[in-house]
């Protein structure tokens, strides 16, 4: 006997009433994604409940990919057996005294099948006395167990599972539809984006680049975030938006300490565009309020007047330590603290002006035309697909 | 020529030497220039490190590059030490370490830390209630080797490993320089914390080599200067031995894959070989790695036997070649608890994946004669 299957449970996508078919066939597209490399496995669905069938296959490398797939609260090893009395003892014995340094159980029965004959509470029991007085050195505790055997008794059999293993929670991705992630080199944005991933949102990204003052590893940097970003997404189309002109005319024409709220105005300009075309209703970005000049109350009202598009904010209330945090545990941090110039850096002024009104650049905006440039830099938006499992770096293969 | 004398360098396999020297010709910039050259050199360092990290199932922020296994142990033993100390100053390894631990542990204990070096049974072993019981409230340290570059022995990682993860305090570093590439060590599930390797006895080029150093373990650098290898390591990157080491790595793990019966073979066929001749006694375990074969040849003088043998174009050695021009003894098998004319006549023959059947048979004729004529003198 061995642990055969991997139980999977939904996270609040279950409290879904229609919907939930759609919600569970959008999980389950992407826990197939997730794993196509596993060759054996099957993947089975219900309302409640998505199950692997191992085949044979490792489950922990399994395991460690679920951890990324949003939509799933938990996930346990399973043992499948016949909804049978004798049979489920004999499993429930196995999860028992297979791992080492238990001392202490619980039986935990859910009966969903209301054939089977024994009641969740008798089953409890039957089992707990069963497994008492057929081992050594174990005792009940339903307080603090060393381990908490949960039984599920099902039409199509019974799993027992014994230790819950969590998962990354939030919606699919896919079901929340598409946002436009505004990525720069830094910590946040990538943090914005996988948190806007984390409630169904399908993400595209967009990265403004200017040549030669910004250099082709701030760039690929860039790429490396949202190469980053597949692992929770599996797929993100990154456009990139050469910027440089446009950055040239701002710093010529408009008063140092104004620059850099224009420039912003003009990326969400640059930004809704690309929207439009694509089909994309949101952007995300990683302001958090208060943290820098572009992102105290009066700037993002300031820019925030050129779009009427939503704007998710998934990091605005938090402190620069929670965001870091994150970011560690995605695995972007390291390459977002890769000390290159990135866009912004290299035109915003000494002292930029942390209080701009909606009238005082309206009024300087007013002087410039931009719109030749703007239709311009649209024109030549090179845009780049990032795949999870697709390696972009195969110029070293034969080296390697 | 047959050269069995592996563990202490290997010849460096053609396809290393090759990215060694491509990548010496074409991506000679500094990584850490900023110019597009240098960006290209920096991005085949990281893809350099994350293969590394793939091959060895591990996080790819979680290697340093080194220039060898002395540096690795060095940095491994010395850097937790010195960043720990506030912890305890106790350290834990074994009387059958390579010098470079046990000097690195001996300079320590000049620093005023305590250490305490755990004794092997007969064929190298190190018990496991030996650590158990060392384990103090201060001890900040466990080194302890994977495979003994003088008998093979293999120590009982996983099961040290898992009595090391009770003590959250105490960091678990492996030396794995011999292990490498001949057996698996799983670096999660023996819950180690550092772990050396080195290129040149895995067919890459010398100075070169890896620390593996888990997630949030912080050290004290040995060498300190630009921000390389996250400040941990500083020095301009050896960006064509690193390339050539991780090809290397490539290779060997595919060896150990589909040809370490290959090896199991060899031993078998040199300890019967040996087994028959009355002059010798095998030192190695039974159950040793199988590219390290040690046996002694009381009376005899071994140096007296590796010229002898090198005459043949045979090339073996005494003990580990790092420790060879000492005094006459093994310490590894004194330590073993060997009398002093076993431990003092101990010869080591160490394979490859290339070495050959014939060889082996070519190996054990020449022996027999030189034995035949050295006993007309010494035996």
């Amino acid at each position: 006997m061995n642990y055969d299957h991997i139980l999977i449970r939904y996270g609040e996508m279950s409290l879904k009433g229609k919907n939930l078919k759609h919600f569970v066939a959008r999980l389950y597209e992407n826990v197939k994604m997730k794993l196509a490399n596993f060759s054996n496995i099957q993947i089975k669905r219900n309302r409640s409940r998505m199950y692997i069938l191992l085949n044979g296959e490792d489950p922990e490398p399994i395991m460690e990919q679920l951890k990324d797939v949003f939509g799933i609260q938990s996930f346990s090893l399973a043992i499948k057996s016949e909804s049978e009395e004798e049979q489920i003892k004999e499993a429930v014995m196995f999860a028992l005294t297979e791992p080492e340094d238990v001392k202490t159980f619980k039986v935990s029965v859910r009966r969903v099948d209301k054939d089977f004959p024994i009641g969740s509470q008798d089953m409890n029991r039957v089992l707990g006395g069963h497994l008492l007085s057929n081992t050594e050195g174990y005792s009940v505790d339903v307080h603090n167990p060393d381990i908490e055997l949960q039984v599920e008794i099902r039409k199509d059999g019974t799993y027992i599972t014994s230790k819950k293993i969590p998962g990354a929670g939030g919606l699919p991705v896919g079901t929340s539809g598409k946002s436009l992630l505004l990525l720069s080199g830094g910590i946040d944005s990538p943090v914005a984006g996988f948190l806007s991933m984390k409630r169904g949102v399908e993400m595209e990204a967009i990265h403004f680049h200017s040549p030669p003052y910004t250099s082709e590893r701030s760039k690929q940097k860039v790429m490396d975030l949202a190469k980053q970003l597949t692992r929770f997404g599996h797929k993100l189309r990154v456009h990139v938006v050469p910027f440089t002109k446009l950055q040239q005319t701002i710093y010529r024409e408009i008063p140092e300490g104004y620059g850099m709220t224009v420039m912003r105005r003009l990326m969400m300009k640059i930004s809704e565009r690309v929207a439009e075309k694509e089909g994309i209703l949101s952007f995300t970005t990683g302001e958090s309020l208060g943290q820098v000049a572009s992102q105290t109350m009066e700037s993002m009202n300031t820019i925030n007047e050129v779009t009427n598009y939503p704007i998710i904010r998934p990091l605005v209330s938090m402190d620069k330590l929670e965001i870091i945090d994150i970011s560690k545990r995605i695995d972007t941090y390291d390459i977002s603290i890769r000390p290159y110039e990135d866009c912004c850096t290299v035109f915003v002024p000494s002292q930029p002006k942390t209080r701009p009104t909606r009238e005082k650049i309206n009024e300087l905006e007013a002087k410039v035309d931009f719109s030749e440039e703007l239709e311009e830099t649209l024109e030549s938006i090179e845009v780049i697909e990032f795949t999870e499992e697709a390696e972009q770096e195969d110029e070293f293969s034969d080296l390697l | 020529m047959i050269y069995f004398d592996n563990s202490a360098t290997t010849k460096p396999f053609p396809e290393a030497l090759k990215s060694f020297q491509q990548v010496s010709e074409r991506y000679y910039a500094n990584p850490s220039s900023i110019h597009s050259f240098g960006s290209e050199t920096e991005k085949l360092l990281l893809q350099s490190k994350k293969q590394a990290a793939q091959l060895l199932n591990v996080n790819q922020e979680e290697i340093i590059f080194t220039s060898g296994g002395t540096e690795g142990n060095n940095l491994a033993i010395k850097g937790i030490a010195l960043q720990h100390q506030n912890r305890g100053k106790h350290i834990i390894t074994t009387t059958i370490e390579h010098p470079s631990v046990l000097e690195a542990c001996r300079s320590l204990e000049s620093l005023g830390f305590e250490v305490t070096y755990l004794p092997v049974d007969e064929e190298g072993r190190l018990r496991v209630e030996e650590v158990k019981n060392a384990i103090r409230n201060d001890t900040i340290l466990l080194s302890v080797m994977h495979v003994n570059n003088e008998l093979g022995t293999v120590q009982p990682i996983e099961e040290i490993g898992r009595i090391a993860s009770h003590y959250p305090k105490m960091f678990f570093h492996v030396d794995h320089v011999q292990g490498l590439g001949k057996l698996p060590l799983d670096f999660h599930s023996s819950h180690i914390d550092l772990c050396t390797m080195s290129s040149h006895k895995i067919h890459g080029l010398k100075g070169a080599g890896m620390l593996f150093v888990k997630r949030n373990t912080s050290l004290f650098p040995l060498l300190h200067g630009g921000s390389q290898e996250a400040s941990y390591r500083a020095g301009t990157e050896n960006l064509a031995g690193i390339v050539a080491m991780v090809k290397a790595l490539r290779m060997i793990l595919d060896k150990q894959q589909s040809q370490y019966r290959h090896l199991e073979n060899l031993n078998k066929q040199l300890r019967d070989c040996l087994k028959d001749l009355p002059q010798v006694m095998i030192n190695s375990p039974e159950d040793s790695a199988p590219h390290i074969l040690n046996f002694s040849v009381p009376g005899y003088k071994p140096e007296v036997v590796i010229h002898a043998l090198g005459e043949k174009g045979i090339y073996i050695s005494t003990k580990s070649a790092c420790s060879s021009k000492n005094a006459d003894e093994s310490a590894v098998l004194s330590a073993c608890g060997h009398q002093f004319k076993r431990s003092s006549s101990a010869l080591r023959v160490s394979l490859s994946y290339d070495s050959t059947k014939e060889e082996a048979k070519t190996f054990c004729e020449a022996f027999k004669d030189v034995m035949n004529q050295l006993s007309e003198v010494m035996g």
